[in-house]
């Protein structure tokens, strides 16, 4: 009983959320928002005994990816005004779309054949059950090879990431390891030889 | 207890939620993307679902593939957008309509 009220509760604000990251003015509080509903999603993962992926996802997401989005927003000087134009007569469009997906959804979850109204949810696990451990047991046994496969893909994105968005600037001073590192003896010093001077 | 076609339903109404964002904010590359994330989000909240009702650990392995995927796709986005964004003055979509950089 009281696992379902924080559902609805934890759901609840994760729909309205979810509303408010589609809908408000300001790139900001939309990625705030979104911050919002990531958290209350992981809030019903916990309520599922999914402890792990819980906490991915607030380290992962709300910290990293959506600070990310707050700097993106920040940066750029957006004219939001504009961006904003027609926005009116594409809600009713959007509002459609949503709607009739719902519709189609709700056919096919509500139908008999499918077996998911009258599913008995399974029972929880005991005090001594660590969701962590049996995922790190499957995710280094099982599957290890797609586990190093993601490592592969975050390196590409992270040489991409900076690849991109790297400039050289020919105005400003830099160093050049590569020629501070090459230089020889003979490119800094010249020994000449010189007669000795009298002394005086 | 909480039964699957409660989360099947949440997620189904997030991705809508994330459909009409996705129509509704059509300029905007950031928000664009932000809908992108909440589709992910509700995607793995099927996989989630699945994996909690028949007691399957293969679908959090999934899920967490896909948030992997998922923070490297918005990185290079972002840096897409940072990069379009430094050349053009703007990130409004009907204004991108040229292939030369």
């Amino acid at each position: 009983m009281m696992i379902d009220i924080l559902f609805y509760f934890f759901a609840t604000v994760l729909v309205a959320s979810g509303l408010c990251v589609i809908t408000v003015r300001n790139p900001v509080h939309a990625a705030l928002f979104l911050v919002l509903a990531f958290f209350s999603m992981a809030c019903i993962w916990l309520l599922l005994e999914e402890e792990f992926l819980a906490i991915v996802l607030v380290l992962v997401y709300v910290g990293a990816v959506m600070v990310l989005f707050l700097f993106v927003v920040m940066m750029l000087d957006i004219n939001i005004a504009r961006l904003r134009a027609g926005f009116i007569r594409y809600v009713w469009v959007g509002v459609g779309v949503a709607f009739f997906i719902v519709v189609q959804l709700f056919f096919v979850f509500s139908a008999k054949q499918s077996g998911l109204v009258d599913a008995v949810p399974p029972a929880r696990h005991g005090a001594d059950y660590s969701n962590t451990e049996a995922l790190g047991r499957i995710l280094y046994t099982d599957y290890v090879y797609p586990f190093e496969i993601a490592a592969a893909v975050l390196l590409v994105a992270i040489v991409a990431a900076i690849a991109l968005t790297m400039r050289r600037r020919p105005d400003t001073k830099h160093q050049r390891p590569s020629e501070q590192v090459a230089v020889r003896r003979e490119d800094r010093i010249r020994i000449v030889s010189m007669p000795a001077e009298k002394k005086q | 207890m909480i039964e699957i076609s409660q989360l099947l339903v949440l997620g189904a109404v997030m991705f809508c939620i994330s459909m009409a964002g996705i129509v509704i904010n059509r300029k905007n590359v950031i928000i664009l993307l932000m809908s992108i994330e909440l589709m992910l989000l509700s995607v793995n909240l099927n996989f989630v679902a699945f994996s909690y009702q028949l007691g399957d650990l293969a679908g959090q392995v999934f899920v967490f593939f896909i948030l992997t995927v998922a923070a490297a796709e918005s990185a290079i986005g972002l840096a897409i957008i940072v990069v379009v964004f430094r050349t053009r003055q703007t990130i409004n979509v009907a204004e991108l309509d040229t292939m030369k950089g």
